[in-house]
C-alpha cells in the first residue's frame, strides 16, 4: 500500500475523539490494534494538544476538519477537473479526434456533476471556487491534453482510495464513504479510457499504477495536493484534514 | 494506572461498556491482577483480546465480506484463466489485455486469501464454475463476442459488489483501502472491455448495453440514478440526467450479487 496510517496518528485521532463524541465503532479501530493501543496507554494521560501546525499564508482557503473537511477536499480535486475538460470542449476540437472529443465531454459532464454535488451538499461549508493555473498545458496539442488527463484521473482514483479511511466511520459519515465509492470507480472508468485513447486503443489502462497484489494507488491529501498544486493557483490549508 | 482512564473514558460515550466487559468490577479486577501478574508492555496485548471479545462482531462482519469478495474473484480469475486456456474465447488482440487482467484476479484470490488467515478466519474454497450458466451461454469459450459480454458482465458485477460493501469494513482502516484499491481495479478493467465491446467505458442509465444478453440485465438494474445523498445532481448542476447516471456507479446488494454469481457456480 502507498502509504500506512502511523500509530501515532490512530492516537492522535482518538485523543481528538475522546474530547468529542468518540464512537464505538472508532474505538473498535484502535483498540483492535495492538500497536495503537500501546501508543494509547503511554500518550493517554498527556491531553495537551501538541499538534503542530505549520504556519500559513491567511488568503489560503481552509478546507476544514472532518467529514467536511473530507468533502471540501474532494470538491477542490472535482474542481480542477471540471476546469480542465471545459477548457479542452471549449479549447480543443482542433486537436483531437471526434471518439476522443466525444469522451471528453462525457467526461466534462461527469466532472461538473461531481463538482456541483459537492457544492451543494456542503452549502455553507463549501470553500469558494478555486482559481486554476493551466499555463502549462497547450490545450491546442492531443498529447499535452491526454497526458494531463490521464494525471488528474489516475491521481482522483488515488485521492477518493486513500480518503475512504478518513470519513468518520458512523451515520453520515458511512453515506459519504459509498459516495466517495460511487464515484472513484467512475474516476477509474475515465482513467482507463484515457489511457486507451493514449495507447491508440490497443488496450492500455494504466498498468504502472497496478502493484503486484493488483491494487490500485491510494494517496493521502497531502500526497494529492502535492501533486496537483501545480495546476491550482490557490494557495489550499489542509492542515485540518482528518490523517 | 492509565487503562482506568481509557475505561472511563469509553465509558461516557459507550455507556454499554461494562455490559460488554462482562462488569465494571470484572473489567477493573481483572486489569488489576494483571497488573500485579504481568509486565506492563504486556497489558496492551491483554487489551485488545478483551475488546476484539467485546467489539468482536465487526471482525466477523469483515471477514464475512472478505469471503464473499473472494468467492467473486475466484470466478474472475477462473474465467479468465479458462478462457486464456481456450482457443477460440479471445481475440488475438485482446490477449494481452486479458492476461493483465487474469493477473490481477488471481494476485486478488492470493491477497484477500491472506487477509482473511490474518485475520484469523478461514478462507471459503473455489467452487466449482460452469461459465455456459447451465447450457445458457454454450459458446461461452469459442465465440469471443459472448466471452467478452460475459467479462463485461462480471467486471461491472465485481465494481458494484465492492461498492456495496465499503460500510461493512470500516472496522479496519487497511482492509476498507485495499478494498476500494481493487474495486477501482475492477472499474479499469469493466471501462476497457466495455469499449472493446464498442460502448462507453461508464454505464448510461440502466442499459446492459447493445449485445449483452438478457439475462445480465441484472447487473444494471438500479443504476439509473440521479439522486445523490437526496440531492437532484442533474437539477443542482444543469448536466443530462443520463450524464449524472454515467458519473456515480451505484452499489449492488450482496443478494443480488450472489443470485447473479449462482448462475455460473456449478
Amino acid at each position: 500500500m502507498t502509504e500506512q496510517t502511523k500509530p501515532e496518528e490512530k492516537a492522535g485521532g482518538l485523543m481528538k475523539s475522546l474530547g468529542g463524541s468518540m464512537q464505538r465503532r472508532t474505538f473498535f479501530r484502535y483498540a483492535g490494534a495492538t500497536a495503537a493501543a500501546t501508543t494509547l496507554l503511554l500518550t493517554t494521560s498527556c491531553d495537551d494538544d501538541d499538534e503542530v501546525t505549520p504556519p500559513m499564508n491567511e488568503e489560503a482557503v481552509d478546507l476544514g476538519s472532518g467529514d467536511v473537511g473530507i468533502l471540501n477536499y474532494a470538491y477542490a480535486l472535482e474542481q480542477l477537473e471540471a476546469a480542465f475538460y471545459t477548457a479542452v470542449v471549449a479549447e480543443s476540437a482542433s486537436a483531437l479526434s471526434a471518439d476522443e472529443m466525444m469522451v471528453m465531454q462525457d467526461l466534462k459532464a461527469h466532472e461538473v456533476a461531481h463538482r456541483d454535488f459537492f457544492k451543494k451538499a456542503l452549502g455553507s461549508n463549501a470553500i469558494p471556487a478555486l482559481e486554476v493555473d493551466f499555463s502549462a498545458i497547450n490545450f491546442k496539442d492531443k498529447n499535452s491534453v491526454l497526458q494531463t488527463a490521464k494525471t488528474f484521473e489516475d491521481l482522483g482514483v488515488a485521492a477518493y482510495n486513500g480518503a475512504g479511511k478518513l470519513f468518520t466511520d458512523t451515520g453520515a459519515g458511512l453515506d459519504y464513504l459509498l459516495l466517495a465509492g460511487k464515484i472513484v470507480s467512475v474516476e477509474a472508468r475515465h482513467a482507463a479510457a484515457i489511457h486507451d485513447l493514449i495507447s491508440n486503443n490497443t488496450r492500455a489502462y494504466g498498468a504502472e499504477m497496478i502493484d503486484a497484489n493488483g491494487l490500485d494507488r491510494a494517496m493521502s491529501p497531502t500526497e494529492v495536493l502535492g501533486a496537483a498544486s501545480a495546476f491550482i493557483a490557490t494557495e489550499i490549508n489542509f492542515s485540518n484534514l482528518p490523517k | 494506572m492509565n487503562i482506568f482512564k481509557i475505561i472511563q473514558d469509553i465509558e461516557k460515550v459507550d455507556g454499554e461498556v461494562y455490559d460488554r466487559l462482562a462488569s465494571r468490577r470484572q473489567a477493573f479486577s481483572s486489569f488489576g491482577s494483571f497488573g500485579k501478574k504481568v509486565a506492563l508492555a504486556a497489558v496492551p496485548i491483554a487489551m485488545g483480546s478483551m475488546f476484539k471479545k467485546a467489539y468482536g462482531q465487526s471482525s466477523n462482519g469483515i471477514a464475512d465480506v472478505l469471503n464473499y469478495a473472494l468467492t467473486l474473484e475466484y470466478l474472475e480469475a477462473d474465467f479468465y484463466m479458462q478462457g486464456l486456456a481456450a482457443s477460440g474465447a479471445i481475440a488475438s488482440e485482446n490477449r494481452a489485455f486479458f492476461e493483465d487482467v487474469r493477473d490481477h484476479e488471481v494476485a486478488h484470490v492470493a491477497f484477500l486469501k491472506s487477509a482473511l488467515t490474518s485475520l484469523g478466519a478461514t478462507p471459503v474454497d473455489k467452487p466449482t464454475f460452469d461459465f455456459s450458466a447451465g447450457g445458457a451461454f454454450p459458446d461461452w469459450n469459442s465465440n469471443p463476442q459472448t466471452y467478452l459480454a460475459l467479462s463485461q458482465a462480471f467486471e461491472d458485477t465485481g465494481v458494484r459488489a465492492y461498492k456495496g460493501q465499503a460500510a461493512n469494513l470500516v472496522g479496519s482502516n487497511e482492509v476498507l483501502t485495499a478494498a476500494l484499491q481493487i474495486h477501482a481495479v475492477e472499474a479499469r478493467h469493466a471501462a476497457i472491455v466495455r469499449r472493446i465491446r464498442g460502448l462507453k467505458g461508464w454505464i448510461t442509465n440502466d442499459e446492459r448495453g447493445a449485445g449483452m444478453p438478457v439475462p445480465t440485465q441484472a447487473v444494471y438494474d438500479g443504476e439509473a440514478e440521479t439522486m445523490q445523498a437526496g440531492i437532484d445532481v442533474a437539477a443542482v448542476s444543469g448536466v443530462a440526467a443520463a450524464s449524472v447516471t454515467e458519473a456515480f456507479d451505484e452499489p449492488l446488494s450482496k443478494e443480488a450479487v450472489l443470485n447473479i454469481a449462482s448462475l455460473f457456480i456449478a
